[in-house]
């Protein structure tokens, strides 16, 4: 290795990815295919190829791109860019190292605050509840982002036609889920 | 066939009518379904969005709750779970690391011996031509099989060869008297877990499935997924929004439709439940 590499490469995010998920992002030869059949690409201000041409070049100012980008939150792991990848480069399981360590290093795109709160509303109504409960993860996610009005109409049809419960159900398994939570809690940060 | 039963959050909640027409339909097609006893949530979307070790630890304790209740199959009719529950034992099969960490969250042991099967692969099985031959009904429309992501991706999880033209939902139609069209948005994803921070994508992403399902002349669109379902049957405002268009296609579960041939009482099936009036019927069979 020469001393003039520009970079310690195990300090980068494309080493935490290989730590992580065991994806090497080198063998991307950047075909473009991930990116062609994404869904969500044109919403995406990276994509997904792009995202792994960042992570390649293992330089700070890249790694901090992709950790800050809204493309890692609009991901929406239906798996098509792993399925079609020539090389198999598992970018869903990519993704998901990838939003982890962006909240944990506090760098969440300002856009992606609303999807956060909705991962984060929904942990806590299983981890209380042990199972979902979805006027619980709907009054949270409206606490947290002030969406006060956003389907108001469609809870009353969805309770019309039966399909809310009004009260959570408390399964005998909760304890095992809170202890699941407290157990796993300090791998990767979904409180903070 | 007796056969473990996960109905996981949705089945009891927004997607009812999906557990109702299973349990009404399983009788006929020679389906004990033994629920699992104290499920909890497989962490869904949510859980691997933050925490792979969670994301994991959750439907392992599932695996392991089966495997004490002496489960040799489980059947995971939502395909999110499905996903979730094949991502975490293929996941804990390869990882000892990861498997210790998992093992220290949960009092069960999990060995990873309960076989984790799909809506599709156990209504293929119980289809058999001694069921078919007896229907009093069939389904006699033009429909439009909708697979979604996870019952086919990643194919590397869920071993299937055709994940770009998957075939097993239509075979089943046509086993009931349909007639499934080809079309180009099989596989193509619904928005899934955006549904309610990014509605108009869920939108955008709706709209092209049931463009594409009516430009081919398709009568109801069927699918084996909650969320595919409630963001094509619920999100129809949305839906409208973006294309400009009015659509009245159906959404129809897979277990409503052979329910509807086999002559359920449409109110089992709870097809009343849906947003999008359910008009198809069954035809006698004469």
């Amino acid at each position: 290795m020469s001393t003039l590499q520009h970079h310690n490469s195990t300090n980068t995010l494309a080493s935490f990815v290989l730590d992580r998920t065991s994806v090497s992002v080198s063998r991307c030869y950047q075909c473009g295919k991930c990116s062609a059949g994404c869904p969500a690409a044109t919403e995406m201000d990276l994509t997904p190829s792009v995202i792994l041409r960042h992570l390649q070049r293992e330089v700070p100012a890249s790694d901090a791109a992709v950790l800050s980008s809204y493309t890692i939150w609009l991901c929406l792991s239906c798996q098509t860019c792993v399925a079609r990848c020539p090389m198999e480069v598992d970018l869903p399981a990519v993704m998901d190292a990838l939003r982890s360590e962006s909240v944990r290093q506090k760098k969440v795109h300002p856009q992606a605050k609303d999807i956060l709160a909705f991962h984060r509303s929904f942990l806590n109504t299983i981890e209380r509840f042990g199972r979902l409960w979805e006027i619980g993860l709907i009054a949270e996610y409206k606490m947290r982002t002030w969406h006060l009005l956003q389907d108001v109409l469609v809870a009353p049809a969805m309770f019309l036609r039966g399909k809310l419960a009004l009260l959570p159900e408390r399964v005998k398994g909760r304890k095992d889920t809170r202890r699941i939570f407290d157990v796993t809690r300090s791998k990767e940060g979904h409180h903070s | 066939m007796k056969i473990g039963f996960y109905p996981g959050c949705s089945l009891e909640g927004s997607s009812r009518e999906y557990a109702e027409s299973l349990r009404a339909i399983a009788p006929a097609l020679g389906i004990e379904l033994e629920e699992l006893n104290e499920w909890s949530c497989c962490g869904a979307s949510s859980a691997h969005a933050l925490n792979h070790t969670l994301a994991t630890a959750l439907p392992a304790r599932i695996l392991a709750q089966a495997e004490h209740q002496h489960l040799e199959e489980l059947l995971v009719p939502c395909a999110a779970c499905y996903s979730r529950l094949i991502s975490a034992k293929d996941a804990l099969a390869k990882d000892t690391v990861l498997r210790k960490e998992v093992a220290a969250s949960f009092t069960l042991p999990y060995t990873g011996a309960t076989a984790v099967r799909n809506i599709l692969d156990v209504l293929t099985q119980a289809l058999t031509p001694a069921v078919t031959s007896k229907l009093p009904n069939t389904f006699s429309h033009k429909v439009a099989c909708y697979y979604g992501c996870l019952l086919v991706r990643p194919p590397s999880i869920t071993h299937e060869s055709r994940y770009e033209d998957p075939t097993a939902m239509d075979d089943l139609m046509k086993k009931i008297g349909a007639t499934p069209l080809a079309w180009g948005m099989k596989t193509e994803c619904c928005g899934a877990a955006l549904s309610i921070t990014r509605t108009d994508m869920v939108g955008e992403l709706c709209g092209r499935i049931l463009e594409d399902a009516v430009a081919r002349g398709a009568e109801a669109i069927i699918v084996a997924c909650p969320m595919c379902h409630s963001n094509l049957d619920m999100r129809r405002a949305a839906i409208e929004e973006k294309t400009g268009k009015e659509f009245s296609i159906p959404i129809l579960y897979i277990t409503q439709a052979i329910g509807i041939a086999l002559g359920v009482d449409p109110e089992q099936l709870g097809l009343q439940r849906h947003f999008v009036h359910v008009a198809v019927r069954g035809k006698a069979k004469g």
